[in-house]
């Protein structure tokens, strides 16, 4: 049975922590597409953005979270949210907006975002170099590993601090969100411009107002991804392209549109990976006596071999997307 | 007035004028730029010469959020409800604008449209065409405008419907809200109006009360065959 | 679509026909003339984007993808071949891998009829994925060990030792294939979704050919490829290069002119008809979606045939070096810049970006020094060990800024189509 809890660490608490970050990113990316009709190809350098946003707070003040009990990094994410949220805002002043009120095509718009993803990643490697970086400067990362009182498990469950503090994290994001959007009068607002963005305006909704609310809470979270993936593994200035097609992937197959889809989507992705990449023989092989003797066990039996992680989301993308374009809680095609 | 979309002109010099309290139907053939009229009026579409006064107030070209505060509202032909909302939903969003208790307002509103009481939770998606033009109209009427713009509110509605939408705008207009409302089922909506309207082509080609029009025989030949 | 040149083309032809004499002074004539053969191969690739972006909007954000594609199919074809591979018990392991995989295809056909004989259509279903995954298994469980054997004996399949020229038009058909698997998906879909499965695709394409070691050698890489025409060791390096500038001009002359032939055909008609005003050609009856593939699939061709003698040129095949950056944004901003749609003007932007792009690599580290030496002068800066490789991020946010730039300065390019108005 210490397979099992293999398996628990492996896929089940992984899956989980990969799906938070990822539902982070969904949601921003799913909410640019509802209201301002286009895929934002930059989101995951406004991850990359806000983590070194983090990164630097944390190394001015490294022992700002000793005090506290929780590493710095997370100490510092709610005012890293906060930059990321105006710099997110900015994006849109500076490169969106022109085109937007110029009434081009969406493509464009993938087009315009894809060059400023360029210009944030330029930016980030030339200031911050392309070597990786921990956020635990002055302290160490937590790892919690718990003996089961169950007779016959040797191995222990392994969870990290970070993936603690972001199972957290993300229950509070979604409940906040959730309340949000479905008692607040800007929720709906929101939801409303979503749903028919001219009937919106002309019942007197404020469309900027929404824009500029919409670009604040994609950075916000793309932020907090961001952090919270970086204290569990380490800032990589190159991370924002691997988190770029699953949480797209993510969006999609949640129903573009809908944050709840998002989520689903997002966790739907994140165990899909994990469970892809499992070395499934493990688990198989205590089963070997009762198998017939012809089936021989490999050693190595993963639906996806890690280095082909990248396919799982892209798998997944193009089955959604031949069955069921509107994704999972039907949102639009758009 | 001269508007259209775009680079291209549609209205080519519109006149119109519509009493408080009063009904006011727009007719005539597809393409004369009914539904344009409407739009222009409501600041969706560019105007490029003339001028829109409400009560005495310039409104030309003024954003659509800005004519809600002063008092129009405007009920789009297609995509007149937020269908992943629900019918309470869609009523709150139509009194975004207000900032005071408007529970009198939805009582009275649930009260006039009793179906959309029944169903005031389901998205307004699942409606029948009937019920979602209800919630289109409510929605409309929760800023209480002075002047409500509808474009077609029939379309697509069976006859017993369109009895009822009928019927609905002469209950508001006895509130004291001014109709204006693009119709292609003139015949039946002449018979409440005011004041007709018929355009051809971009231009005005007749303009009497609603009655008149009706026993105008030129008119009855040429516009009012349904 | 005029092709009189008029003033402002000549112009800007003229300015780069001085800027080439320029590098061919500054940096000498064989770096010029490779120089600009890379610059011919990203003239074809870019030509078949611009025809997928500009008569049909599609949005290709992978032709990283399409270009390695086509460069391996180069390698395959033309790579001399491996005996080591054929005499050891390589290609009979593939042959079982290769039975296997069969076997499951034809048992997943069969299984899709089963429901002719009574079996319920939930049943069917059940069934049939439940045969693709014993497929997907048994493949993998086959291909490793036979990967591993083939690693092991040989280093790598090899090649077929087949002419080059064979090998870039199996690149432009490989890559036409993958434009038709993915068109058929996502055409029917928002533009959006092209540009995402696209980018999805060049990643899983690249990683493959980075990892399937026993097919593509990945990341020991395959070198020296084989040229079309005479290699350096044999004329010299201005020669040998200068003959495959003559004969990618040839190609791109070729290309060029059936391009604008096809332009001018009833079916060019109608994918311009579909481009100036799609609504009213799909009330015309024209299956707008099928052009659109056509396009799809012809622009995918194209970029396949370019990546092949890209890569063939370079003499080596190596999986790692495919970057989005350098072979998917670069020819957007190519495609932009000199006006999409427009094969002149894809043509100029082409040979113009590149230049700007290879100079840009010595202009840069020359800033970058001059600012390092005054940060320690004045500033008694020290600057970061890495501030070489950095700096050359500075490449990367330019292109950036170029594409934003065009789009909102010149978001028709340098040279536009001219749509003409009725």
């Amino acid at each position: 049975m210490n397979e099992l809890v293999f398996f628990a660490n492996k896929v089940v608490i992984s899956g989980f922590a990969i799906g938070s970050v990822y539902a982070m990113g969904a949601i921003g990316v799913t909410l640019v597409f509802a209201i301002l009709r286009f895929a934002h190809f930059a989101h995951g350098d406004l991850m990359t953005v806000g983590a070194f946003f983090a990164y630097a707070l944390t190394v001015l003040f490294p022992t700002a979270g000793a005090s506290l009990g929780l590493p710095t990094g997370f100490v510092m994410l709610p005012l890293a949210m906060a930059m990321t949220a105006l710099f997110a805002m900015a994006l849109d002043r500076l490169f969106y907006r022109k085109l937007r009120a110029n009434g081009v095509k969406p493509v464009v718009m993938v087009m315009a975002s894809i060059g400023v993803a360029l210009m944030l990643q330029g930016l980030v490697r030339l200031f911050a170099g392309t070597a990786s970086r921990s956020f635990f400067i002055a302290e160490h990362k937590e790892i919690f590993r718990i003996a089961l009182p169950i007779e016959g498990i040797t191995r222990k469950l392994v969870i990290t601090e970070p993936q603690i503090l972001l199972v957290v994290f993300s229950v509070l994001v979604v409940t906040v969100l959730h309340f949000f959007l479905t008692r607040s009068r800007f929720g709906k607002a929101m939801r409303a411009m979503s749903d028919n963005a001219d009937l919106a305006r002309v019942s007197g909704i404020n469309t900027q107002t929404v824009v500029m609310m919409t670009w604040v809470i994609s950075g916000a979270l793309a932020a907090a991804a961001g952090v919270l993936l970086s204290l569990d593994v380490s800032l990589k200035p190159d991370m924002s392209f691997n988190l770029l097609l699953p949480i797209f992937a993510a969006a999609i197959v949640g129903g573009v549109g809908s944050p709840f889809g998002a989520i689903a989507g997002a966790y739907m992705v994140g165990f899909a990976e994990t469970l892809a990449v499992f070395n499934w023989s493990v688990l198989l092989r205590p089963l070997a006596g009762w198998l017939p003797a012809w089936i021989e066990i490999p050693v190595k039996l993963a639906f996806v071999p890690t280095e082909y992680k990248l396919t799982v989301p892209f798998f997944i993308l193009v089955v959604v997307l031949i069955w069921r374009p509107t994704g999972m809680f039907r949102g639009k095609v758009l | 007035m001269h508007a259209g979309y775009g680079g291209t002109l549609i209205l080519k010099g519109v006149d119109l004028q519509l009493q408080q309290g009063q009904i006011g139907v727009i007719a005539g053939p597809n393409g004369a730029g009914k539904s344009t009229l409407l739009k222009s009026i409501f600041g969706l579409l560019t105007v490029h010469s003339g001028s829109i006064q409400l009560a005495g107030e310039l409104i030309t070209n003024v954003e659509p959020n800005v004519l809600v505060k002063r008092g129009m509202a405007f009920v789009p032909q297609e995509k007149n409800v937020f269908e992943s909302l629900s019918v309470e939903e869609n009523l709150q969003m139509g009194a975004y604008l207000r900032r005071d208790n408007y529970n009198h307002l939805l009582e009275k509103i649930y009260a006039d449209f009793p179906p959309l009481a029944i169903k005031r939770k389901q998205p307004a998606g699942e409606l029948s065409g009937g019920q979602r033009q209800m919630v289109a109209i409510a929605r409309a009427l929760m800023m209480e405008p002075r002047l409500i713009l509808l474009d077609e509110p029939t379309a697509g509605l069976s006859p017993l419907f369109m009895e009822e939408i009928f019927a609905q705008i002469l209950g508001i207009n006895a509130d004291g809200v001014s109709v204006l409302m693009v119709e292609q089922n003139a015949r039946q909506a002449l018979t409440i109006a005011d004041q007709g309207f018929i355009l051809t082509a971009g231009k005005n080609r007749y303009t009497d009360s609603g009655q008149h029009l009706l026993q105008n025989p030129e008119v009855a030949k040429s516009f009012l065959g349904g | 679509m005029t092709t009189r040149l008029d003033r402002r083309q000549f112009i800007l032809f003229a300015s780069l026909l001085l800027l080439i004499v320029l590098v061919f002074a500054g940096m000498g004539s064989a770096y010029a003339v490779r120089m600009l053969v890379e610059a011919s191969c990203f003239a074809v690739i870019a030509l078949g984007l611009t025809i997928q972006w500009g008569y049909a909007g599609l949005f290709n954000a992978g032709v990283m993808g399409f270009i390695a594609l086509g460069g391996y199919m180069a390698v395959l074809f033309s790579y001399p071949v491996n005996a080591a591979f054929w005499n050891s018990q390589g290609p009979a392991a593939l042959l079982g891998v290769a039975g296997r995989l069969l076997l499951g295809i034809v048992s997943i056909v069969l299984l899709r009829q089963v429901h002719r004989i009574g079996v319920g259509r939930h049943w069917r279903n059940v069934l049939l994925t439940l045969a693709v995954i014993a497929t997907y298994l048994t493949f993998l469980t086959a291909i490793n060990p036979a990967a591993d054997l083939i690693e092991g004996q040989a280093g790598f399949i090899g090649g077929l030792g087949l002419p080059v020229g064979l090998g870039w038009l199996m690149g432009g058909l490989a890559a036409a294939a993958v434009g038709y698997w993915i068109g058929r998906i996502c055409l029917g879909l928002r533009s959006d979704y092209l540009a995402i499965a696209t980018l999805g695709i060049a990643e899983i394409i690249k990683a493959f050919l980075k990892n399937a070691d026993w097919l593509t050698h990945g990341t020991l890489t395959v070198s020296p490829l084989p040229w079309p025409v005479p290699t350096p060791g044999e004329i010299g390096f201005v020669g040998a290069r200068s003959a495959f500038l003559a004969l990618m001009v040839v190609l791109i002359a070729v290309i060029y002119m059936l391009l604008q032939r096809a332009y001018q055909s009833p079916w060019g008609r109608i994918i311009r008809a579909i481009r100036d005003n799609e609504t009213a050609a799909a009330a015309m009856g024209k299956d707008v979606n099928r052009r659109r593939l056509q396009i799809f699939v012809l622009g995918s061709l194209l970029m396949g045939i370019g990546g092949a003698a890209l890569v063939s040129f370079s003499r080596i095949f190596d999986p790692s070096g495919f970057i989005p950056l350098h072979h998917t944004f670069l020819l957007w901003v190519m495609v932009i810049l000199g006006g999409a749609g427009n094969n002149l003007g894809t043509l100029f932007g082409a040979v113009l970006v590149y230049i700007i792009w290879v100079m840009s690599e010595p202009a840069t580290l020359l800033v970058f020094d001059f600012i390092r030496e005054t940060g320690s002068q004045w500033f008694d800066w020290v600057a970061p060990a890495d501030l070489d490789s950095r700096a050359l991020q500075m490449r990367v946010f330019i292109i950036g800024l170029t594409i934003t730039l065009v789009l909102r300065f010149a978001p028709k390019g340098v040279i536009p189509e001219e749509v003409v108005r009725h």
